[in-house]
């Protein structure tokens, strides 16, 4: 017997049925992979700071390499030696404050809320390095990525990464030729927290200049070098107080 | 006994060249054009469209029976989503790293036109071994493209072929840098890709006149 698959009754039962075999399946996957995948999520963090501090496995002038999985917890708790949550002017070590989530912190901070700032502190052959997570938005999706500088406010790395920039273009942002340039840029303007610009045609495409806040833009990737800008200088501003108690101890 | 019969082997072929997705049935043109600045990621998008264009296909054609007609581009979303997510899914479990590399893609094969225009005109019509084939088969045309696009635009545009600088180094001038040439920014922006698909229809009609369409 055929089916009367032109009948409206049967057009509902099929939706019906679809809707609820395929958000089965889909939430079976979902709880069952969230614990993996949070992890994953977890140790990347992890990657991405120690990245950013220039405890990675690059070699020369390749491709970005982190530290492996498998031993990222040790190096991590080997390096990083203080994590702190600013509140407004309430400073408390957390050794969990990598976790936070930067996108909930910015909601509540629109609610009227204190935004929790986790800042982390690293030490690398004796030398400090202060390592501010950052995210804004690109051409398509979220960007964030994290930034180390030193006491005297110079970018010692940077590490970015994206959601769904375009590929080619935008998404070049965590490439190490886009990323390398910002070492040794100064995220102060005489005084001010100026951030560091993408900037478009600034005749220094080896990046010599270090003083003049600016790296060369990726070419074909106009919006999304607008929000690294854009995104290291608001996320420089909120630390603003606490790094500048750094910077004239 | 062939592994492929003559129809069926014309399934996979057929799309390579003369019903070529992008150059003859024009679609998928709109990931042509945003992904294939670099040659990289045209493989990577090639690769992803190919397992989930077979495998949809072979799930439509099962069902070709049983879907009402009234929602079937709905039921046929809703397949090429959920095969999409399944894989995104395990990947972000079990292979973090590549899942990082394709996520970018996951929206971009959810609306490509080529995996809808197949279910409907084929798979739908179609039992799953012809489909699973057909699948490949336009995966394929629609990647040998993609490649094509990429290799042209990485190598005007930046240089480079899957990252590697081919032509030297333009900013100390080396290599074909030194005797005056320059990489052309146009080519790394998406209107390149029309141009570079549009010599292709040209150089594919003008081999084969069959092509053309007389009005």
């Amino acid at each position: 017997m055929a089916i009367n698959t032109e009948k409206n009754s049967y057009t509902v039962i099929f939706a019906t049925l679809m809707v609820v075999v395929v958000g089965t399946v889909l939430a079976f996957l979902a709880s069952s992979l969230s614990d993996k995948i949070k992890e994953n999520e977890r140790l990347e963090k992890q990657q991405n700071i120690l990245y950013a501090m220039g405890i990675n496995q690059n070699k020369g002038e390749g491709n970005v390499s982190f530290i492996p999985t498998d031993q990222v917890a040790g190096e991590f708790s080997k390096y990083i030696k203080e994590q702190l949550v600013i509140e407004g002017d309430k400073i408390t070590k957390d050794d969990q404050a990598y976790l936070i989530d930067l996108k909930k912190q910015a909601t509540a901070a629109k609610n009227g809320e204190t935004r929790k700032l986790p800042l982390f502190i690293g030490d690398k052959d004796g030398s400090q390095y202060y390592i501010i997570p950052m995210r804004g938005k690109g051409l398509w999706d979220a960007i964030w990525g994290f930034v180390a500088l030193d006491d005297k406010m110079v970018v010692q790395g940077v590490y970015f990464d994206h959601a769904a920039e375009t590929p080619g273009l935008g998404a070049n942002i965590k490439q190490r030729y886009f990323m390398d340039d910002f070492s040794g840029e100064s995220i102060l303007a005489g005084t001010k927290y100026a951030g560091i610009a993408v900037a478009k045609g600034n005749n220094d495409p080896l990046n010599k200049i270090k003083d003049d806040n600016e790296v060369d833009a990726l070419a074909g990737a106009t919006i999304t070098g607008n929000g690294v800008s854009a995104m290291i200088s608001e996320s420089v501003n909120m630390y603003s107080d606490y790094l500048e108690t750094i910077r004239v101890k | 006994m062939a592994l492929l019969t003559k129809k069926d082997a014309s399934l996979i072929l057929d799309p390579l060249a003369d019903n070529n997705p992008i150059t003859i049935q024009v679609l998928g043109i709109c990931s042509a054009l945003a992904i294939t600045a670099e040659l990289k990621a045209s493989i990577v998008m090639a690769i992803s469209v190919l397992f989930v264009l077979g495998v949809g296909n072979v799930v439509i054609s099962l069902l070709r029976n049983i879907i009402p007609s009234k929602i079937r581009i709905i039921v046929q979303l809703i397949v090429v989503a959920t095969l999409v997510i399944i894989v995104d899914q395990i990947l972000k479990a079990y292979a973090y790293e590549l899942s990082k590399t394709l996520s970018v893609f996951v929206g971009l094969i959810i609306t490509n036109c080529i995996i809808m225009g197949r279910f409907e005109a084929f798979a739908l019509g179609n039992g799953p071994w012809k489909s699973f084939l057909d699948g490949i088969g336009n995966a394929l045309g629609y990647g040998i493209i993609l490649i094509i696009v990429g290799f042209f635009r990485e190598l005007l545009g930046s240089g480079t072929l899957l990252g590697f600088p081919v032509l030297g180094n333009p900013i100390s001038k080396t290599g074909l840098y030194a005797t005056g040439y320059e990489n052309n920014g146009f080519m790394i922006i998406p209107p390149a890709a029309l141009i570079v698909v549009g010599i292709i229809i040209w150089i594919q009609r003008s081999k084969n006149k069959a092509l053309i369409e007389d009005n």
